[in-house]
């Protein structure tokens, strides 16, 4: 299944290098990875999509706390987290498409930060399968270019993470929960 | 030296060298020789260059020992050598460029070998990182996945800190190596002395004590248990914790199997112990991990050449695995009950109270498995057997000298045919399977220990790996005794080659100079021996002689190691003897 995980590192040089390099030395795999300052002054918060079972997700998070950069990991796959992407998606328009374009970018609230003659640039956020139907909607009429962030997440209020790996902690499997996501496609503002 | 590396703007520079001559400053090289000193360091292993140049013009005038090798890597192995017989890091130093690249299959030898060293680099000078300077590499980024942690210091205010972490980190929960890269203009730069601060690595956690549920379901499984057996590796001697494995042990009548990096770990010639497990351990202590109902793992990693084929492993029983690394639990062996806890912690709690039920009847199955194929090897007249010459090493030593191994047959011999009876007197590369590691880590052992006999158990295709630190050796007047297990083959290659490709010996037949004369080049006692007797009197001279020696040891050329878990089967599915 797929794996959000969410790490708290010291914001140092290299640290990316570490963390991308131990998932491709023990073969794990990174759908995406979004980085950027955290909370904390000279910490950086990481958010890794990946893949894989319970052992498997088990390992990335035991190896990731092994990082002495890390500071913490928690694996919130099964936690109620607010996950969000933005994309930048620049289509290409005619007189008699323009009109189609608009009318379709309007129930997910997007915004059309560059118009061009030939082209409009499209700004999305939402969850990811927000973003894929968006695009999905936009390739008929001639996708030029796109450029995702990747998903950034965070667990939503009042929820306990399971799956914590602190090196104090004893160790406990992950704890089953029931995979939720009701995050629904077209709700963006809703927190 | 030559190119821009060593420019610094001069009018600082001549400021600093008035400071200095004030008294009011020091160099950045010699702050480092002041925590180095404060960590407790002794003495370093190292080579120089240009990159290190401050530094070993501060050592110049410091009272810490440095060793100087012949090779960067011979450094390293030697460092290696005194961290595994001490507990203590080994310390290197190597220049940047080559000198630092020289180091990096012992820096890959010690992370697999959790074995704790501090390394120290040379870099170019901060200005010209990542401009391609001369003798530059990004020693940093190519040590990353085989360095517990690494740091390039580039500001001189770091340093104390990052030398306080450095050992912390390296010789803590599991242990391993960590590198600091020192850039030439941060050690040739002013610096004021500082004390050693407190370790203070936020992300960095040590597991301690078990958790009261963990310690409960550990006890529940061992009084449930009919047929327990200790599986314990390279952790309980990490931790100290030979003496309360002992005890547990014997209290609770639990047998002991031990992996290549735990001997010693527990005390060959105890009733308990069935020997070394895995690939060529003995027939009782692969039958018995395969026919346990409890195995309690204890600071191992379920490795490869332990577990043979996974699906086979050890299928009947619960697992206990307790470890001070999260990442190794599950990692490749899927357990019932899962510590991440020191493990002379744990066993000291798990120590006060009998728990097993009685263990008559399993230990009496192990005996039998004892008896029907016991450790042995086949006689003959006509050639020096290798084997015997590791008994006859370990009888004049009693089983006492500390043992370091090149990585071969011989090696899996001197495993099989040393009794060794307490922590940190054997010293082999494991993990990584190092040729070239053996005779370097005896010269760290011996400095580290110079009273002890040391003794390295060599092949002869090894040997020649870092051949170069005979004169290391007689340098530093190490009295170690190299018994060269001179079969003119890469053995181990052979074997396989024998077994698995139709004794098809591609390049495995190796020549060698003549060691005796090799030896006396250096100003070494060599000597030789081709038959039992001569062996006999080779080793009794040896050890009377007060120095170095090298012994060449003609053996037999196809001689085999057995048992052997061929590869891809199950520990059980053991090869005894080979015939055709
Ligand atoms: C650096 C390195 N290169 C290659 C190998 C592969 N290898 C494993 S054992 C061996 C043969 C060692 O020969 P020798 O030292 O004579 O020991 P023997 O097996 O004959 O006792 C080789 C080549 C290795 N382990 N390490
Ligand atoms: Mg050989």
């Amino acid at each position: 299944m797929e794996r959000t995980i969410s790490v708290l590192v010291n914001d140092r040089p290299g640290v990316l290098a570490r963390i991308a390099g131990m998932f491709s030395r023990r073969g794990f795999n990174i759908a995406s990875i979004t980085v950027g300052t955290a909370e904390e002054e000279g910490l950086s918060r990481m958010t890794i999509v990946s893949s894989g079972d319970d052992a498997m997700a088990l390992q990335i998070v035991a190896q990731l706390q092994k990082l002495i950069d890390v500071i913490e990991v928690h694996d919130i796959s099964r936690d109620q987290t607010v996950k969000r992407e933005l994309a930048l998606v620049k289509v290409h328009i005619t007189k008699t498409t323009r009109p189609e374009i608009a009318h379709i970018l309007e129930p997910f609230r997007v915004s059309i930060v560059d118009v061009g003659h030939a082209s409009l640039t499209v700004q999305a956020t939402g969850d990811v399968q927000k973003i894929d139907a968006l695009i999905g909607l936009l390739r008929p009429f001639g996708v030029a270019e796109i450029a995702r962030t990747g998903v950034t997440a965070l667990l939503r209020s009042g929820v306990l993470e399971s799956g914590y790996a602190g090196a104090d902690t004893p160790y406990r499997p992950l704890i089953e929960a029931d995979a939720t996501n009701d995050d629904d496609l077209f709700e963006t503002e809703r927190e | 030296m030559y190119g821009s590396s060593d420019a610094a703007a001069p009018a600082a520079a001549y400021e600093f060298v008035d400071q200095m001559n004030a008294g009011v400053v020091r160099t950045g090289a010699d702050l480092l020789c002041s925590l180095l000193q404060q960590a407790g360091v002794d003495v370093i292993f190292g080579y120089p260059g240009g990159a290190v140049l401050p530094i070993y013009d501060a050592l110049y005038s410091s009272s810490l020992r440095h060793i100087l090798t012949r090779h960067e890597q011979g450094a390293i192995h030697a460092a290696e050598g005194y961290a595994r017989v001490t507990g203590r890091p080994g310390v290197v130093l190597a220049t940047s460029g080559p000198g630092a690249t020289n180091l990096v299959t012992g820096i890959a030898d010690a992370y697999m070998d959790s074995t704790p060293l501090v390394v120290l680099t040379g870099q170019v000078v901060t200005e010209s990182i990542g401009r391609d300077a001369f003798q530059e590499a990004d020693i940093v980024g190519i040590t990353m996945p085989i360095t517990k942690h690494n740091y390039q210091v580039r500001d001189i205010d770091t340093l104390p800190q990052v030398i306080a972490d450095a050992f912390h980190i390296a010789t803590t929960g599991r242990p391993g190596p960590v590198l600091i890269d020192l850039p030439k203009s941060v050690t040739s730069g002013p610096a004021r002395d500082a004390v050693l601060p407190a370790p203070d690595a936020r992300g960095y956690r040590v597991p301690g004590h078990p958790s009261d549920e963990a310690l409960t379901a550990i006890q529940d499984a061992i009084r449930q248990a009919r047929k327990p057996l200790l599986y314990v590796g390279g952790g309980i001697i990490s931790a100290g914790a030979a003496e309360t494995l002992r005890q547990f042990a014997r209290v609770n009548q639990i047998p002991v199997t031990s992996t290549l990096l735990g001997l010693g770990g527990f005390p060959a010639h105890d009733e308990l112990f069935v020997g070394m497990l895995g690939m060529h351990g003995t027939y009782a202590a692969n039958q018995a991990i395969t026919n346990c109902d409890l195995l309690i793992a204890l600071g191992v990693r379920f490795d490869d050449r332990v577990t043979g084929k996974l699906q086979r492993f050890s299928p009947h029983s619960k697992k206990i695995h307790v470890d001070i690394d999260p990442a190794e639990i599950g990692k490749n062996v899927p357990v019932d009950i899962a510590v991440v806890a020191d493990v002379g912690l744990t066993l000291q709690a798990l120590a006060a109270d009998r728990l097993s039920a009685d263990t008559g009847e399993w230990r009496a199955q192990i005996a039998a498995w004892e008896a029907e194929w016991p450790l042995r090897y086949r006689a003959d007249d006509t050639c020096l057997k290798p084997q015997a010459v590791i008994e006859l090493i370990a009888k004049r030593t009693r089983g006492e000298a500390i043992v370091t191994t090149e990585v071969g047959q011989h090696q899996m011999w001197a495993a099989l045919f040393y009794p060794f009876s307490e922590p940190r007197k054997f010293v082999t590369s494991g993990g990584l399977g190092t040729m070239g590691y053996g005779f370097p880590s005896a010269l760290g052992a011996q400095v580290a220990l110079p009273g002890e006999t040391v003794v390295c158990i060599a092949g002869d295709a090894s040997f020649q790996m870092n051949i170069q630190e005979l004169q290391t050796m007689v340098d530093y007047a190490l009295p170690v005794k190299i018994a060269v297990i001179n079969n003119r083959f890469l053995g181990m290659v052979r074997q396989w080659q024998q077994f698995f490709y139709d004794r098809r010996y591609a390049e495995s037949r190796i020549s060698s100079p003549d060691f005796v004369k090799v030896a006396n080049a250096y100003g070494v006692l060599g000597l030789r021996a081709s038959t039992f007797d001569e062996a006999k009197v080779a080793i009794e001279q040896a050890f009377a002689h007060e120095g170095p020696v090298v012994i060449d040891f003609v053996v037999q050329e196809e001689e085999n190691v057995f048992p052997m878990v061929p590869p891809g089967k199950g520990t059980d599915e053991m090869t005894l003897e080979w015939e055709g």
